[in-house]
């Protein structure tokens, strides 16, 4: 059964479409990557399944309950004024949990992250990759069934792109949740997914759907493999032919 | 060094009045040297000083209230779209009339008894703008993004207003009442004037009963104290706003 399903939608901002039509669905426990050109309407069709937004047309059908969905954006998106725990707890409070069991349950996601020990740390104190782990333990404190990441690692050198992308799988083996992330990186979309979606240029329809074999979490040298560079080529080809269509 | 700088101009501007008074013999009614302004504030101190502490207190209460009414209102505009269109345009009249045009109509509300209150209603005016139009453009300025992770968790419409847009408001609140404190002082002054009553006897007081008496030096060693209190309020005020915003940040 699907977890998320959009069926022939299209988004319309202002003058133009800028998704659609779209039908896409997203299984429980799968890992699946959105790449397109920019303008393409990849994070729109995130918001979409987050239900943060309602297409103008089509339809949206979404099995997780409220709190079953967690996102995280292209910036860590903290609140300066809290700690990170304070932060990576506010989910929790929000949908009414005690503010013990809030902090607790933070403490333990900040230490999946790699980040026991900062619980007191403000944004501010924290570095680029540091803050986007404590985005990702926010994300995590609910045990979402679906994780959307919309370009999450963009703003980051490439090794902590690489660490982190295998921290998410790691987290992902962990709990198993649903995860769709939005990427222009080719490779981190292969790397990270077991199935990628390939949107032409804006208004973005599906220009491929390409399943990545091979096991999850990915072996090391994972993107050394023979396997991996053809699908790798594959998505390439596809985004080239979109971003033509 | 250069920060002697400032200091040392006004004691050279000083030295220039004082020699400029004695040579030319200007009349102590017209134009008093700095050192009769010093012997005046000397002689009149503890009154100046008392006087300078009542107009210090209507700014003081007025700036509570306005900080209080400002706040309230523009939460109200952050809950509702509604009473936002309803409220704003109303709070801009409050902006653009002028104190001293409603300074008459105050005091006779307010009862010939107690002009006491007029001063705090006219001072509140002043101060209530900066601090609502702040507290207006802070709460509508949390990152878009953080709106849309409490549209995700179902916050309610007061848990966003007091998790997320009253602490993401605090730089525009402090800095709102920065500028409403010395809006308070300026307008208790002014509505001190305005009434020109006997019955509150602040600096503005002490300055139009000086004047009254051709006590020109009088006059000048109240607007020294003034001008005093006022620098001393900005300082204040900047070490607070300084102070709040490094716990904002975290550093």
């Amino acid at each position: 059964m699907s977890l998320a399903a959009l069926k022939d939608v299209e988004v319309e901002y202002g003058a133009g479409r800028a998704l659609g039509p779209v039908s896409l669905e997203i299984g429980a426990g799968e890992t699946v990557a959105l790449v397109g050109p920019s303008g393409c309407g990849k994070s729109t069709a995130l918001r979409l399944l987050a239900g943060l937004e309602a297409p103008e047309r089509g339809s949206v059908t979404l099995a997780t309950a409220r709190g079953e969905t967690a996102v995280v954006f292209q910036a860590p998106t903290l609140a300066s004024w809290l700690s990170a725990q304070a932060n990576v707890a506010l989910p929790l409070e929000l949908a009414g949990a005690s503010q013990n069991e809030a902090s607790r349950k933070a403490s333990q996601a900040l230490a999946r992250v790699g980040l026991a020990g900062a619980e007191a740390k403000r944004p501010v104190q924290l570095s680029g990759g540091m803050a986007m782990r404590v985005s990702l333990a926010r994300a995590l404190v609910t045990e979402p069934k679906l994780l959307l990441l919309d370009e999450p690692f963009a703003a980051l050198d490439e090794i902590t792109r690489r660490t982190l992308a295998d921290d998410v799988l790691a987290l992902w083996a962990a709990s198993r949740p649903a995860i769709v992330f939005v990427t222009h990186n080719v490779e981190e979309a292969v790397y990270m997914a077991s199935r990628v979606i390939v949107l032409t240029r804006g208004p973005g329809r599906i220009a491929a759907d390409i399943a990545v074999p091979g096991p999850m979490p990915r072996p090391p040298h994972f993107r050394t493999e023979a396997s991996f560079r053809s699908v790798a080529e594959a998505v390439s080809d596809a985004l080239a032919q979109g971003v033509a269509a | 060094m250069s920060r002697l700088a400032p200091l040392v101009l006004l004691a050279l501007l000083l030295a220039a009045w004082e020699i400029a008074c004695r040579a030319m013999q200007v009349p102590a009614y017209f134009l008093p040297a700095p050192s009769a302004v010093a012997i005046a504030l000397g002689e009149h101190f503890p009154t100046l000083v008392r006087a300078a502490g009542q107009t210090l207190s209507t700014a003081v209460i007025a700036l509570v209230i306005a900080s209080l009414i400002a706040q309230a209102l523009a939460v109200l505009t952050a809950l509702s779209p509604l009473l936002d269109r309803a409220i704003r345009p109303l709070a801009s009249v409050v902006q653009v009339t002028p104190v001293v045009a409603i300074a008459p109509l105050l005091l006779i509300w307010a009862g010939l008894d107690h002009p006491g209150r007029a001063l705090v209603a006219l001072a509140v005016l002043v101060a209530f703008f900066p601090i609502f139009s702040g507290a207006v453009s802070g709460l509508r300025s949390a990152d878009p993004d953080l709106e849309r992770l409490f549209t995700l968790y179902g916050a309610g419409r007061w848990q966003r207003v007091t998790r997320l847009r009253l602490p993401a408001a605090v730089p525009f609140l402090l800095e709102g009442h920065k500028v409403g404190a010395g809006l308070a002082l300026i307008g208790a002054v002014v509505a001190e004037f305005g009434a020109g009553s006997g019955k509150v006897q602040g600096l503005a007081w002490q300055m139009l009963d000086a004047g009254n008496k051709l006590q020109t030096a009088r006059m000048i060693a109240a607007l020294v104290v003034l001008g005093a209190m006022g620098v001393a309020l900005h300082a204040l005020l900047e070490a607070v706003e300084r102070t709040g915003l490094r716990w904002w940040r975290g550093r």
